[in-house]
């Protein structure tokens, strides 16, 4: 059987279980310690905390479950821009919001 | 969602397009990411104008239940990402039995949401009731947004299960194989995203008061 695939899709990358496990595990520590931190009296840093937090956890499920750091570039840069335009949204939402 | 172009224009030479497929994917998921997007803009800026409120009505819910649901769908996403190891080293049944095991923890989570919603109800919050209108207007937002955006991600939670119980009838039939599983993929790549958007909303509605 021949197959005609894009060129780009040519090199297959397999993800050992035990990456996944490992990441998966780091997941894990993460939630507990956003749950740990919660509970804290960390005041107006709590937000701060819970959004890196929530923030390195979307980058770890990004990067290696979905594959990210594996495929060509162009997915890479996407994905890139997409997070950019939602970041933009909300900076200029609070410039227009925050000086009324 | 993506298709993959399949021509059988001769026995045994098959025309497909793997990275047009991902790709088609990837553009549909950042069109879910504006979506739910939006809704973050808005609890963003009602959580800066009514922020004691926001906590009150965030000291409402239960942490250990949103707790014990991320950590069934962080499990979820890995055991969707090691269907695709399995499938891609050309062990059918493990891939079957993984995407399995993540539609099962699909279900644990919605009966937790099931639960939990129906707690709320039973206390008489839920929009419009005659028990959050007598509270304050920053908590009947924190409500509002609350019931719309876990509804909205447990719209997506069942979306993505149905479409990972078709996989495994694929895989089951011989159309996902160990040479050709991109379905599978753009599969899992749904659920990854639907796992993904809680991870922000579980801090946010849960962790901030």
């Amino acid at each position: 059987m021949t197959e005609h695939t894009h060129p780009h899709s040519s090199e297959v990358h397999v993800v050992g279980y035990g990456q996944y496990i490992l990441i998966w595990a780091g997941l894990m520590g993460l939630t507990g310690a956003t749950v740990a931190l919660a509970g804290m009296e960390l005041g107006r840093w709590i937000i701060v905390t819970a959004l890196t937090i929530a923030s390195i956890k979307g980058y770890l499920v990004l990067n290696i479950f979905m594959h990210l750091r594996f495929e060509d570039r162009t997915f890479r840069l996407f994905a890139t821009v997409a997070g950019a335009v939602l970041l933009i949204f909300i900076v200029l939402t609070f410039f227009d919001y925050a000086f009324r | 969602m993506t298709t993959t172009a399949v021509g059988t224009h001769a026995v045994g030479h098959v025309h497909r397009d793997d990275y047009g497929s991902k790709m088609g994917m990837w553009l549909f998921l950042f069109t879910e990411l504006i979506l739910f997007g939006g809704m973050f803009v808005i609890y963003a800026v009602y959580r800066f104008s009514h922020q004691a409120e926001f906590e009150l009505g965030a000291k409402e819910l239960d942490t250990l239940v949103g707790t014990i649901n991320t950590m069934v769908l962080l499990t979820s996403s890995l055991t969707v990402a090691m269907s695709i190891t399995a499938i891609q080293r050309g062990n059918k049944k493990l891939s079957m039995l993984l995407v399995g095991i993540t539609i099962a923890l699909a279900l644990v989570f919605l009966v937790n949401k099931y639960f939990e919603w129906s707690h709320k109800f039973a206390v008489g919050l839920y929009p419009q009731s005659p028990e959050l209108l007598t509270k304050p207007q920053g908590e009947i937002l924190y409500f509002g947004l609350y019931f719309v955006m876990t509804g909205l991600h447990a719209l997506h939670v069942i979306i993505g299960a149905i479409v990972l119980a078709v996989n495994i009838r694929f895989i089951q039939r011989d159309i996902i194989t160990k040479d050709s599983y991109v379905k599978l993929e753009v599969g899992a790549l749904y659920w990854h995203l639907v796992d993904i958007i809680w991870i922000f909303l579980f801090p946010l509605f849960y962790l901030v008061h």
